[in-house]
C-alpha cells in the first residue's frame, strides 16, 4: 500500500515539475524543474522495480551504506568546491579567464556562488551529515532511527546541492551570501533538514547509553540553530509560482542585520558547532586517549552556543546598522574567544601522553594541523570583529583570508582526517592504502593554506591601508583601480596555494579509491551495535 | 602488594566521568586557570566597552554610553573639517579665470590635487589611470597632445560639464552627429541607421586609403580607388587632409593616434559598424537633483586633465 501511495506521489511531482518548467517565467526556474523531473522519475522507476519487498532493518547492524555514500558525496563535491575555487582565484588575477560568449555561465559572479556554496554545504554539509551518522549510532549504541529515512537525508540533500548549483550559474540567485539558493531550494532545505533532525534526535531518543555524548550536543545544536537561521533569513514572497524571483519580508538595514545574524551563526554552528562534534569523536578514537576535560566541554559548549548568537553584526560595522547594535556585536564577539579555545584546548591536550602519534600517524597530524587552524581563525576573527581593526579589515581581501584559514585549515583538515578515519573501517578494510600518500596531502594542503592566508593577509592589509589613505587636503590619494593592480602578485600566490590545496584532496581521493579497491578484506569485521 | 598508581597516568590522576561511549572516556581535569582568567577578562572588556560607547537598547532608542561617542558624527565631523579647510580654496577656484590658474603656485597645486582625486573616482574606469585611455572601448588617451574636441582648458572644461552624446544634456556635444555605419552587413547599435552606401569591396578600398595616408603599409591600388570614396563621403567630416575636423569631434586619420585602433581590421569593423562614443555631462542634470560634479571640481579635473600632457 505505502508503496504504491509513493508511487503516486512521485508521478504527480513528475507531472507537475514538467507543467511547470512548460510554463517557467526564467531560464534557471525551467532547468530547477526540469532536475526535479528528473529525479522524480528515477525515483519512480527504482520505487516501481522495488515495490513489495520487505524493507529489512537489523537493529543489530549500524547503517553504514548511507554514510559510505555520505564519504564518496563529501570527497567528490570537495574536489568540485576546490576546483571552481582555484578557478575563480585566478579569474581575479587574470580577467581574461572569464569566459565570453557561456551566457555568463563562466564568469565570476556566478561561479563564486558556486564555488562557496560547493564547499559549505556539499562538501561541509555531506561531511556533517555522514560524521553525525556514524558518531550518533556509535556513542548512542543504538541503529539509525526512521528506516530508510536517512536515506532520503543523503539524497534530498545532493538533489538541493545539484539545484543549487544550476540556478546559480544559471542567475537565479535572491542575492544572500552563504543563502543565495532561490525560494522553492529553499523550502527543499527546510524539508530535508528537518528529517534530519527526526534521524538524529530519534536515533538520540532510542540510545542505550545512559548519556549523551558530548560530539553529539554539537550536532544537536548545529542542526536546531540551522534550521532556525535558515527559515528567518529566507523569509521571501515569490512574484509567481513559476519564477525563480521572490521578495525578502525585511527591508533596507533589517535585512542586512538578518542576513547576516544568518550568515555569522552559518560560520559559528555549521562550520564551528558540527565540526567541533566531529572532532570530539574521532579525536579520541584515533589517538586512543580520553578527552582531556568534561568540564570544560560542557562549559564552552554552552559559553559557544550562548555567544555566538548575537555576534552577528560585526560584519555591519560603520553601515547604516545604529551604533548600539554594532557595539553588542563586537563585544560578543570578543567574548567568544575563550569559548571557542575552549574546543582547542580539549583537542589538542586530549593528545597528551600520545604526542608521538605526531611522528608516526599523519591522519594525526591532520587533525592536530585541524585544531591549530582552528585556534588561529577563532583568535582572528575575535581581533577582527573590534571596531577599530575592522575599519580597515572591512571589505578587503583579509576577510577573504580568514574565512579560508578557517575553511581550509580547520573544516577541510578535520574532514579530510574524518574521510581517512572512516574508509577502512566502512569498507571493512584493515588500513588506509598509503600513509606515504597521506604525508604527501598533508603537507600540499598545509603549504597552500600557508599561502592563502599569508597573501590574503598581504593584499587585504595593503588595499586597506590604501583605501584610506587622504592627503593633506583630504582627497583620496589612490583609485580603487590602483588597488586591483598592486593586488595582483598576491592574487597570482592566493591561486597556486588553492591549486597546491586541490592537488592534495585529489591525492586524498586516489588514496581513499585504492583503499577500498586494492586493500585486502579485514578477517573480523568492525563489531556491530554491540548486544545490551 | 597493592599497585602504585602508573605515573603520568592521567586516568589515574584525575580519574574519568565513569561514562565510556564507544571506547571514549571523558578526564575529569578541572577547567584550565588561565582560560578562565581570559575568559572573565574579556568579559569585564565587554561590560566596560557597553558602558562606555553606545550599547543596550531601550524602548526608544540606546544607551548612548558615557563617552558619547557616534560613528556618525565622527565621519561628519571629520569631513566638515577638510571642507571647511577648503572652502576658501574651493571659492577662489571658481572665482578664478580658468587659463590663469596656473598662475597661482598654491590653488594651481590644489586643483591639480583635488582633480586628481575627482579623476581617481569618476573618469578613471574609462579612460584608464592618468588618462591612458583605452581602445578597446574607443575612451580617449587624456595625456598626449592630441585632442578631439580641443585641448584648451576651457575646452576641456567645457567637455566635461556637458559631455558627448548623452541624451540628458542639450548641449552635450555633437547630439545626432556620429561615424555612421558604412555597410549594410552593418551590426551593432548603429545598425539600424546603416546607409549601405558601400560594398565590401569599397571598404576595403577606404580601409588602405586610410592606412596610407597615417603611413602604414597599404595596398596601392587599392588606396587609389579609395581615394575617390574618400573625398565624397568621408571629407566632409574628417577633412580632405584627413587632420580631422575639432568642430565635429572628428579624428585625425593622418598620426598613429587612434581611438579604437588603426589596423586595416578594427578600420574596417569601425566602417562598417560605425562608432558613436558617448560620454556623461558631469555638470549636468535634468532631474533636479544635484549634477555629478561641482563647478569646483570640474574646474579641478579640467586642470589635471590639462596637466596630463597634452594640454594646449
Amino acid at each position: 500500500m505505502w508503496d504504491y501511495v509513493k508511487l503516486i506521489v512521485l508521478a504527480v511531482v513528475a507531472l507537475l515539475a514538467a507543467m511547470a518548467a512548460n510554463y517557467a517565467h526564467d531560464l534557471p526556474y525551467q532547468v530547477n524543474m526540469l532536475v526535479v523531473m528528473i529525479a522524480a522519475v528515477i525515483t519512480f522507476i527504482y520505487q516501481l522495480r522495488h515495490v513489495g519487498e520487505a524493507r529489512v532493518h537489523d537493529q543489530t547492524q549500524y547503517m553504514d551504506g548511507v554514510i559510505r555514500a555520505g564519504v564518496i558525496a563529501t570527497a567528490f563535491w570537495g574536489v568540485v568546491g576546490f576546483l571552481v575555487g582555484v578557478v575563480i582565484a585566478f579569474q581575479l588575477a587574470f580577467p581574461a579567464l572569464n569566459i565570453d560568449n557561456t551566457m555568463g555561465i563562466l564568469n565570476f559572479g556566478r561561479l563564486r556562488p558556486l564555488h562557496t556554496s560547493a564547499v559549505i554545504f556539499a562538501f561541509g554539509g555531506n561531511a556533517l551529515i555522514m560524521s553525525s551518522f556514524y558518531v550518533v549510532q556509535r556513542t548512542s549504541a543504538a541503529r539509525l532511527w526512521g528506516g530508510n529515512l536517512a536515506w532520503f537525508v543523503f539524497w534530498g540533500w545532493q538533489l538541493m546541492v545539484v539545484l543549487a548549483a544550476t540556478s546559480y550559474v544559471l542567475g537565479g540567485t535572491q542575492s544572500k551570501e552563504y543563502a543565495e539558493t532561490v525560494w522553492y531550494i529553499d523550502l527543499w532545505i527546510t524539508v530535508v533538514w528537518l528529517a534530519y533532525l527526526a534521524v538524529f534526535v530519534g536515533t538520540l531518543v532510542k540510545r542505550r547509553e545512559p548519556h549523551i555524548y558530548v560530539a553529539n550536543w554539537f550536532y544537536l545544536s548545529m542542526i536546531v540553530t540551522v534550521a532556525m537561521l535558515h527559515v528567518v533569513n529566507n523569509a521571501a514572497v515569490p512574484v509567481s509560482l513559476l519564477s525563480s524571483i521572490s521578495v525578502p519580508i525585511y527591508s533596507g538595514v533589517q535585512d542586512a542585520m538578518v542576513q547576516w545574524w544568518y550568515g555569522h551563526n552559518a560560520v559559528g554552528f555549521f562550520l564551528t558547532a558540527g565540526f567541533l562534534g566531529m572532532m570530539y569523536y574521532f579525536v579520541p578514537k584515533q589517538v586512543e586517549r580520553p578527552v582531556y576535560s568534561y568540564k570544560l566541554s560542557i562549559i564552552h559548549f554552552w559559553a559557544l552556543i550562548f555567544l555566538y548568537i548575537w555576534a552577528g553584526p560585526h560584519h555591519l560595522h560603520y553601515t547604516a546598522l545604529p551604533d548600539w547594535a554594532s557595539t553588542l556585536g563586537m563585544v560578543f564577539s570578543v567574548m567568544l574567544w575563550m569559548p571557542s579555545w575552549g574546543g582547542m584546548i580539549n583537542g589538542l591536550m586530549t593528545l597528551s601522553g600520545a604526542w608521538d602519534k605526531l611522528r608516526t600517524d599523519p591522519v594525526v597530524r591532520m587533525m592536530v594541523i585541524a585544531i591549530g587552524f582552528y585556534g588561529m581563525s577563532t583568535f582572528e576573527g575575535p581581533v577582527m570583529s573590534i571596531k577599530a581593526v575592522n575599519s580597515l579589515s572591512h571589505y578587503t581581501d583579509w576577510t577573504i583570508g580568514h574565512v579560508h584559514s578557517g575553511a581550509l585549515g580547520w573544516n577541510g583538515m578535520i574532514t579530510f582526517s574524518v574521510l581517512y578515519f572512516l574508509t577502512p573501517r566502512l569498507w571493512n578494510r584493515d588500513k588506509l592504502y598509503s600513509l606515504a600518500l597521506v604525508n604527501w596531502h598533508f603537507w600540499l594542503a598545509t603549504i597552500g593554506i600557508v599561502l592563502y592566508a599569508s597573501s590574503m593577509w598581504v593584499t587585504g592589509i595593503m588595499e586597506g591601508l590604501m583605501w584610506r589613505e587622504v592627503d593633506a587636503n583630504g582627497f583620496l590619494v589612490n583609485a580603487f583601480a590602483d588597488t586591483v593592480a598592486a593586488k595582483f602578485p598576491m592574487y597570482v600566490v592566493r591561486g597556486l596555494g588553492g591549486a597546491m590545496f586541490l592537488t592534495g584532496a585529489l591525492i586524498m581521493v586516489y588514496n581513499l579509491w585504492m583503499t577500498v579497491r586494492a586493500q585486502p578484506q579485514r578477517v573480523v569485521a568492525y563489531a556491530g551495535v554491540p548486544a545490551e | 602488594m597493592c599497585a602504585k598508581p602508573v605515573k603520568n597516568d592521567p586516568k589515574q590522576e584525575v580519574g574519568t566521568t565513569g561514562h565510556v561511549w564507544d571506547g571514549i572516556e571523558e578526564l575529569n581535569n578541572p577547567l584550565p586557570r588561565w582560560w578562565v582568567w581570559v575568559f572573565y577578562l574579556c568579559i569585564l572588556y565587554a561590560i566596560g566597552y557597553t558602558i562606555a560607547y553606545p550599547a543596550w537598547p531601550l524602548l526608544t532608542g540606546a544607551t548612548p554610553g558615557v563617552l558619547g561617542a557616534s560613528t556618525r558624527a565622527d565621519v561628519a565631523a571629520e569631513i566638515k573639517q577638510f571642507d571647511d579647510a577648503n572652502a576658501p580654496t574651493k571659492a577662489a577656484l571658481v572665482a578664478a579665470d580658468l587659463p590663469a590658474i596656473g598662475d597661482d603656485a598654491a590653488l594651481n597645486d590644489y586643483a591639480l590635487k583635488a582633480g586628481k582625486a575627482v579623476f581617481n573616482t569618476n573618469c578613471v574606469q574609462c579612460h584608464g589611470r592618468e588618462g591612458g585611455g583605452n581602445k578597446a572601448g574607443g575612451y580617449p588617451t587624456l595625456s598626449d597632445n592630441d585632442w578631439l574636441w580641443g585641448g584648451d582648458i576651457a575646452t576641456i572644461h567645457a567637455t566635461i560639464t556637458h559631455g558627448v552624446r548623452n541624451t540628458v544634456d542639450p548641449e552635450a556635444r555633437n547630439v545626432g552627429v556620429y561615424m555612421p555605419a558604412w555597410s549594410e552587413t552593418a551590426t551593432g547599435p548603429l545598425a539600424e541607421a546603416a546607409s549601405a552606401q558601400f560594398t565590401a569591396e569599397e571598404i576595403g578600398q577606404v580601409v588602405n586609403y586610410v592606412l596610407k595616408i597615417s603611413g602604414q603599409t597599404a595596398d596601392e591600388a587599392k588606396a587609389t580607388a579609395g581615394t575617390v570614396l574618400y573625398t565624397e563621403n568621408c571629407a566632409a567630416c574628417h577633412g580632405e587632409d584627413g587632420k580631422g575636423n575639432r568642430d565635429l569631434g572628428s579624428p585625425n586619420l593622418t598620426d598613429a593616434i587612434w581611438l579604437y585602433g588603426g589596423d586595416a581590421a578594427t578600420l574596417t569593423a569601425t566602417l562598417v559598424n560605425g562608432r558613436a562614443g558617448v560620454m556623461p555631462a558631469w555638470g549636468y542634470n535634468d532631474t533636479g537633483i544635484a549634477a555629478r560634479m561641482t563647478e569646483d571640481e570640474i574646474r579641478a579635473v579640467a586642470l589635471y586633465v590639462h596637466s596630463l600632457g597634452g594640454g594646449e
